[in-house]
C-alpha cells in the first residue's frame, strides 16, 4: 500500500491536468463545429432568402442575413411553367411506382439470400456482387434497353436499374442479424410456407429497414437525371432533373425570348426562378428524410458488416 | 430418402422445399440478368464494327482495331490525365469524414450532436443537377455569393466555374462540401460500437481525450476505413459521369474531359458504338486490376481484403 500511494496520487494529478486540457480540446471542438455548421447551411440559407428577393439585390451583393425587396416573382413565374409541373408529375409518378418495385425486387432477392438452407446461397450472392465490379458500360446497355424496346416508355425509369446490390446486401445482413431462425423453425410446424411466412412475419418485422432502403431508392429516382438523359426523348416523359438542368445549367430559358426590354424582363424573371426551382425541387425529399434519419445509422452500420 | 446420402439429393429436396424463396428471388435474377449480365455480352461489339442493321452478333470482327484507335488519339492521354487528376484529388480528402466521425464521437449526445448530425447529412439529398445549379449560382463571380464576398473586400473574385486550371478543385470539394457529413455516418457507426468499458479503463489509466482517440477510436476505424479505400481504389478511373458532365464548359474544357464525359459523347452523341465501348471496357479492365491489386496488397499487410 505504502509503495502504491504515490503512483496513485501521481496519476490523480495526471488525470486532472489532461482534464483541463480535455476542457480546451472541447471548447475548440465545438468552435469547429459551428464553423462547419455555418459553412454548410449559409448557401443553403443564401438560396432561400434569395428566392425572396429583388433579383437586382441579390445581384448586387445586398443581400446577406434577409431578404431584401421581398417578392414572389418567381415563385409566380415558376406557376407560369408547365413543362416543370409536367416534369413534377412524372418524377413523383417514377419515384413512388420506382421505390414501390425497387423495394418488392430487393427486399425479397434480400431475405431469400438470408436464409442459410437456401441451396446455392453462395453462388446467387455472387451472381449480384459481381454486378457491382463489372458491367457492360453504356453503349452495351443502352443497345440492351433499345432491343428489349423501353427506349423512351415509362417502364424505363423504373424497372431495368431496379436491382441494387447494395441494398440487397445490407437488408441481407439485418434479415440474418435480426429475424430469429426459431421463429422460422416454429413456423414450419405450424405448416407454414415460406411466402407465408415472409409477408406475414419476417416483413412486420423489418419496417426499420424497409423504411432506410425505400427512402435510398426514392432518393435515387427523385434526384436521377442520367437514364433520362440518355433513354428519354418525348419531352412528357422527362422527369423533374431533367427540365431543372435545362433551367438552371444550360440556360434554355432565355433563347427565344426577343431582345429589347421584354428579354430584360425574360432575363430577370428567369434568373429569379432560378432560386425558386432550386427550393421547390428539394425541399420534397427534404422533408421526408428527417422521420427516417433515425434508421440511418443503424442501416449504414448494418452495410458495413461484411460477411 | 434413398438418395438422402448424397449431396445432389439433398440439395434437391432443400430447393423443392424451399421453393418459395427460389420465387422470392426470381424477379431480381431475371431484371440481372437481363440488364447487367446481358450487355456484359454486348461488350463484344468493342472489338467489332458494330452495324445496327447487322447486329451484335454478325457484324464483322475489328480486332483491337478501336483500342489502338483510342491509345492513339490526342484524347487518350488527356482524359486520362484529367480522370486521374480528379480522383487523385478527391482521394486525398479521404480523411475528412473520419475527423468529422471522431468529433461527432466526442459531443455528448446531447440537442446541439443531433442537429449538428442532421445539418451535416442535409446537402446529400441534393440532387446532382441542383447542386450544380447552385455552384453556377453561388461561386458566379459577377453576381453570385463568391462574387459579392470578394466585392465585400474590394477584391476581384475569380472565375471558378470556368477556370480550367481550378475544375478539379471546384469538383473535389464541393463533394465534400455536399457528402461529407453523409460519408461520416459508416464511421460513427463503426465507433458507436466500441465497448465503453475501454474509454473507462483508459481514464482510470490516466488517458486524455486525445490519447483515446488516438489509441482506441482510429485503431477501431482502421478496417472500415481501408475496405472503403479499397473501394475508392476500385474506382479510380470510374468517377461519375453526371456531375462532370453537368460542370463542363468550354472554358474548362481541357480539364474537364474524363473518361466517361469521353465514352457518352463518342457513344451517343456521335454514335460510334464500337469506339466507344473499347474506351469504356478499357476503363473497366484497368480498374478490376487496380481492384485486385489493392486488395492483394492489403491482405498482406493488414489482413483486411473485400474477398
Amino acid at each position: 500500500m505504502g509503495t502504491l500511494a504515490p503512483a496513485v496520487k501521481e496519476n490523480a494529478k495526471k488525470i486532472k491536468n489532461d482534464r483541463s486540457s480535455d476542457t480546451v480540446m472541447e471548447y475548440v471542438m465545438y468552435a469547429i463545429a459551428v464553423l462547419f455548421l455555418v459553412i454548410l447551411m449559409y448557401p443553403l440559407y443564401f438560396i432561400i432568402i434569395a428566392s425572396f428577393s429583388d433579383p437586382s439585390a441579390v445581384a448586387g451583393g445586398q443581400v446577406w442575413l434577409f431578404p431584401k425587396g421581398f417578392t414572389l416573382d418567381g415563385y409566380k413565374e415558376l406557376l407560369k411553367h408547365q413543362n416543370i409541373w409536367i416534369g413534377y408529375r412524372n418524377t413523383i409518378l417514377y419515384t413512388v411506382v420506382g421505390t414501390i418495385i425497387g423495394l418488392v425486387v430487393n427486399i425479397s432477392a434480400a431475405y431469400a439470400l438470408s436464409r442459410k438452407d437456401l441451396a446455392g446461397r453462395k453462388l446467387l450472392s455472387l451472381f449480384f456482387i459481381f454486378t457491382m465490379f463489372f458491367n457492360g458500360g453504356l453503349i452495351p446497355t443502352f443497345l440492351t434497353i433499345r432491343d428489349l424496346h423501353l427506349y423512351d416508355t415509362f417502364l424505363v425509369m423504373v424497372l431495368p436499374f431496379s436491382v441494387g446490390v447494395f441494398n440487397i446486401i445490407v437488408a441481407r445482413t439485418f434479415f440474418q442479424t435480426s429475424i430469429p431462425g426459431d421463429l422460422w423453425e416454429a413456423a414450419q410446424i405450424d405448416g407454414c410456407g415460406n411466402l407465408r411466412y415472409f409477408v406475414q412475419v419476417v416483413l412486420p418485422l423489418s419496417k426499420a429497414i424497409i423504411a432506410v432502403i425505400g427512402l435510398w431508392i426514392a432518393v435515387g429516382h427523385w434526384n436521377s437525371y442520367f437514364n433520362a438523359l440518355i433513354y428519354l426523348k418525348n419531352p412528357d416523359l422527362h422527369p423533374l432533373q431533367l427540365i431543372l438542368r435545362n433551367i438552371l445549367i444550360t440556360n434554355q430559358m432565355q433563347s427565344g425570348m426577343g431582345t429589347g426590354e421584354a428579354a430584360q424582363i425574360a432575363l430577370r424573371l428567369a434568373n429569379m426562378m432560378r432560386y425558386s426551382v432550386i427550393i421547390v425541387a428539394t425541399i420534397p425529399i427534404m422533408c421526408v428524410y428527417p422521420f427516417v434519419q433515425k434508421y440511418f445509422n443503424q442501416g449504414v452500420m448494418i452495410g458495413a458488416v461484411k460477411e | 430418402m434413398r438418395s438422402a446420402g448424397t449431396i445432389p439429393g439433398r440439395t434437391l429436396g432443400q430447393m423443392k422445399r424451399n421453393w418459395g424463396l427460389y420465387l422470392l428471388l426470381f424477379p431480381a435474377v431475371v431484371l440481372t440478368l437481363l440488364f447487367a449480365y446481358k450487355p456484359m455480352y454486348g461488350v463484344i461489339i468493342a472489338f467489332k464494327d458494330y452495324s445496327p442493321a447487322l447486329g451484335i452478333a454478325d457484324s464483322p470482327w475489328a480486332g483491337f482495331k478501336y483500342f489502338e484507335k483510342f491509345f492513339n488519339s490526342y484524347q487518350f492521354s488527356n482524359t486520362i490525365k484529367n480522370t486521374l487528376i480528379i480522383s487523385l484529388y478527391s482521394m486525398l480528402t479521404f480523411p475528412i469524414p473520419i475527423i468529422l466521425a471522431l468529433m461527432v464521437n466526442q459531443m455528448r449526445p446531447n440537442r446541439f450532436r443531433r442537429f449538428f448530425q442532421t445539418v451535416s447529412y442535409m446537402p446529400h439529398f441534393i440532387s446532382t443537377v441542383v447542386m450544380v445549379g447552385l455552384m453556377m449560382i453561388l461561386l458566379s463571380p459577377s453576381t453570385g455569393l463568391v462574387g459579392n464576398l470578394y466585392s465585400l473586400f474590394g477584391k476581384e473574385a475569380p472565375d471558378l466555374i470556368g477556370s480550367a486550371s481550378l475544375f478539379s478543385s471546384v469538383y473535389v470539394w464541393s463533394d465534400v462540401w455536399q457528402h461529407v457529413g453523409w460519408d461520416s455516418i459508416i464511421f460513427i457507426a463503426a465507433l458507436s460500437a466500441v465497448d465503453p468499458s475501454l474509454y473507462e479503463a483508459a481514464t482510470v489509466d490516466g488517458a486524455s481525450r486525445w490519447h483515446k482517440i488516438r489509441y482506441i477510436d482510429i485503431p477501431m476505424l482502421m478496417p472500415t476505413a481501408v475496405t472503403l479505400l479499397i473501394l475508392r481504389v476500385g474506382g479510380l478511373l470510374g468517377i461519375g459521369f453526371e456531375k462532370v458532365y453537368l460542370m463542363q464548359n468550354d472554358l474548362n474544357a481541357t480539364s474537364s474531359e474524363i473518361l466517361s464525359t469521353y465514352v457518352y459523347k463518342i457513344g451517343l452523341l456521335s454514335s460510334q458504338y464500337s469506339f466507344s465501348s473499347a474506351i469504356n471496357l478499357f476503363n473497366t479492365v484497368i480498374s478490376f486490376i487496380l481492384l485486385i491489386i489493392v486488395n492483394q496488397i492489403s491482405k498482406k499487410m493488414s489482413e483486411n481484403s473485400l474477398w
